[in-house]
């Protein structure tokens, strides 16, 4: 069975401690900026809603990618960028319409959630549970897929 | 079941996957006329500034992908296409048939008409033999003239100051990459570029070039000083290949013309990529659109055609994303907005001191356009909000405020509505 990522926003207290774990786990720091998970503010609802990849079924950022820089996990079904390959041409960063990979002018190449090859560093941080990883069936992903859908053309096309 | 693609590019290779996926059982063949396995063009500023060796542009890095998959791979240049017996033919003579046609043969580089744009140090930066003869010119203080500061232009830029070329730039528009980036966005760029040492000038053209001794001297237009150079390099824009489908009776404008299945106006014949004029996102007129994203997606679309099962295209929609010497800027969708009279806002937010600018326009309360400079957290966002038409509702009075807000306004719309 496959995991994912499941984010309960109502459990969030926005002490980004997923930041800094996915930060530690990718690069050694502890520097928010570094992080694949967002922690975003809603000043005016009083809300933080943690945000990443959700391994969609599309892919956008892998079909666009010119270099085949970014493959499936095929344990963890994650797509994951392999550094080696990947020029830091950014056209995966304007594909994904969810705005989920983004370039690091460090090292001259994109990053995205990569699940932490099953063990996500974000999940096990969490102290409140908003973050949890679960059987993919449970997360409710649906409903951004559903969006995701209706980014282009039907979702079949990825079939 | 024999499914032809003529090109090798991102599109004739996504369709050609794609068209493995969905028929097991087809034949699949994949022309090209480069003497390389299928490459990615977007790699060649890569391979030219030494960042990757010729393998890292190829399209699929494992030897034995295409037969794997069954996908045959030949090396051709096709002269015709006849429709109506579904056949075409190579320049060797020999022909193919076909059951279903995809036509995916890519743009090629414009040279302006001028007056020595033939001359042996004069290169079009588009193939990998191009960058490979360009490598060997572009030494370390060697003068490099560049015509025109458009998207390829300006990718190309990087790898040549990375070199140590010593660059000039000369555009006809009022300023850098004038079809991707607003009037202030693009003169943000000049300016970026011109204090890493490049001389831009725009609202000029050269009128002729000219060898002298070693060096090429190029006259500029309005009796402007002439400018010696080593090298120069075209990136005068691109144009649909669509030269050998003259009689086939295939509807073609400035490109292939196709409807928003990919299918031309020929029978059991597809087209995709740089040389369709496909239907555009917003005008809903048909649309030259030589990006990557577009062509995969596209060429998605038109094997699923192609294998039997439906699929329809949103439509064109441009976005891109662009690095000048470290300088970052993208631009989606209809980024010079709309009318006021048909509910056109929007706001741009300017940093000339930081070099950051964002810019989104508005149709009532949906996104149609955006241009970002020195951004690069969750751009995507902006394309995922045009393209799924949401209505932002109160967010956009938000973000009319504070332009940054924008993954916020998704977070607190699009999901919301999904």
């Amino acid at each position: 069975m496959q995991k994912s990522l499941h984010i309960d926003a109502s459990k969030c207290t926005g002490c980004l401690q997923c930041e800094m774990a996915c930060s530690y786990e990718n690069y050694g720091v502890f520097n928010l900026a570094k992080s694949r998970i967002k922690v975003f503010n809603f000043e005016h609802e009083g809300r933080k809603v943690p945000y990443t990849c959700t391994q969609c079924a599309e892919a956008w950022c892998m079909n666009a990618c010119p270099v085949d820089a970014i493959a499936i996990n095929a344990a963890t079904g994650a797509k994951v960028v392999n550094e080696a390959v990947c020029v830091g041409c950014k056209v995966c960063t304007i594909a994904c319409p969810f705005g989920t990979v983004n370039y690091v002018a460090d090292t001259g190449k994109v990053q995205k959630c990569d699940l932490c090859d099953g063990h996500p560093a974000c999940a096990e941080a969490c102290p409140t549970a908003a973050i949890t990883f679960v059987d993919s069936d449970w997360t409710g992903l649906d409903k951004m897929r559903a969006w995701a859908g209706k980014t282009d053309t039907a979702a079949r096309a990825s079939a | 079941m024999r499914h032809l693609i003529i090109g090798n590019g991102p599109t004739g290779l996504v369709a050609a996957e794609t068209l493995r996926r969905l028929q097991p059982q087809a034949d699949i063949v994949l022309i090209g006329d480069e003497a390389e396995p299928p490459y990615s063009r977007m790699a060649i500023p890569y391979f030219l500034q030494g960042g990757i060796g010729v393998d890292g542009t190829y399209l699929r890095k494992s030897p034995d992908h295409y037969a794997k998959r069954r996908i045959q791979l030949l090396q051709a240049r096709v002269s015709w296409v006849d429709p109506v017996k579904k056949v075409i033919e190579l320049a060797d003579g020999k022909r193919e048939r076909y059951d279903k046609l995809l036509i995916a043969t890519g743009s090629h580089p414009v040279r302006p008409d001028v007056p020595g744009m033939d001359l042996p140090n004069v290169h079009t930066c588009w193939t990998l033999d191009d960058a490979r003869a360009i490598a060997a010119k572009a030494k370390p203080g060697a003068r490099v003239l560049q015509l025109g500061a458009g998207f390829i232009g300006c990718i190309i830029m990087e790898a040549l100051a990375a070199r140590g070329a010593k660059l000039t730039i000369v555009e006809m528009g009022d300023r850098m990459v004038p079809r991707m980036m607003t009037e202030k966005a693009g003169g943000m760029i000049k300016h970026w570029v011109e204090r890493k040492g490049v001389s831009v000038h725009v609202n000029e053209a050269i009128t002729a070039i000219e060898q002298q001794g070693d060096a090429l001297v190029a006259k500029v237009s309005r009796g402007g000083t002439p400018i010696v150079a080593d090298l120069v390099i075209c990136a005068a824009g691109v144009r649909p290949n669509i030269g050998f489908l003259a009689g086939s009776g295939i509807e073609i404008g400035r490109g292939i013309r196709v409807d928003n299945h990919m299918q031309t106006s020929v029978a059991d014949v597809y087209a995709a990529g740089d040389v369709v004029e496909a239907i555009g996102f917003h005008s809903g007129q048909p649309e030259l659109n030589a990006i990557q994203p577009n062509a995969v997606d596209q060429a998605r679309v038109a094997a699923h055609n192609m294998a039997g099962e439906a699929t329809v295209s949103q439509g064109s929609l441009a976005i891109n994303v662009l690095d000048t010497l470290g300088l970052i800027s993208s631009s989606f969708g209809q980024w010079w907005g709309a009318k006021k009279e048909e509910g056109g806002t929007g706001v741009e937010l300017v940093d000339e001191g930081n070099f950051r600018y964002l810019s989104l326009q508005f149709q009532d309360d949906v996104l149609i356009g955006a241009t970002s400079l020195g951004w690069t957290e969750h751009v995507g966002v902006l394309r995922g909000l045009i393209q799924t038409r949401t209505r932002l509702g109160a967010w956009k009075d938000r973000l009319l405020a504070d332009p940054t807000g924008f993954m916020a306004a998704y977070l607190g719309s699009a999901q919301k509505a999904a």
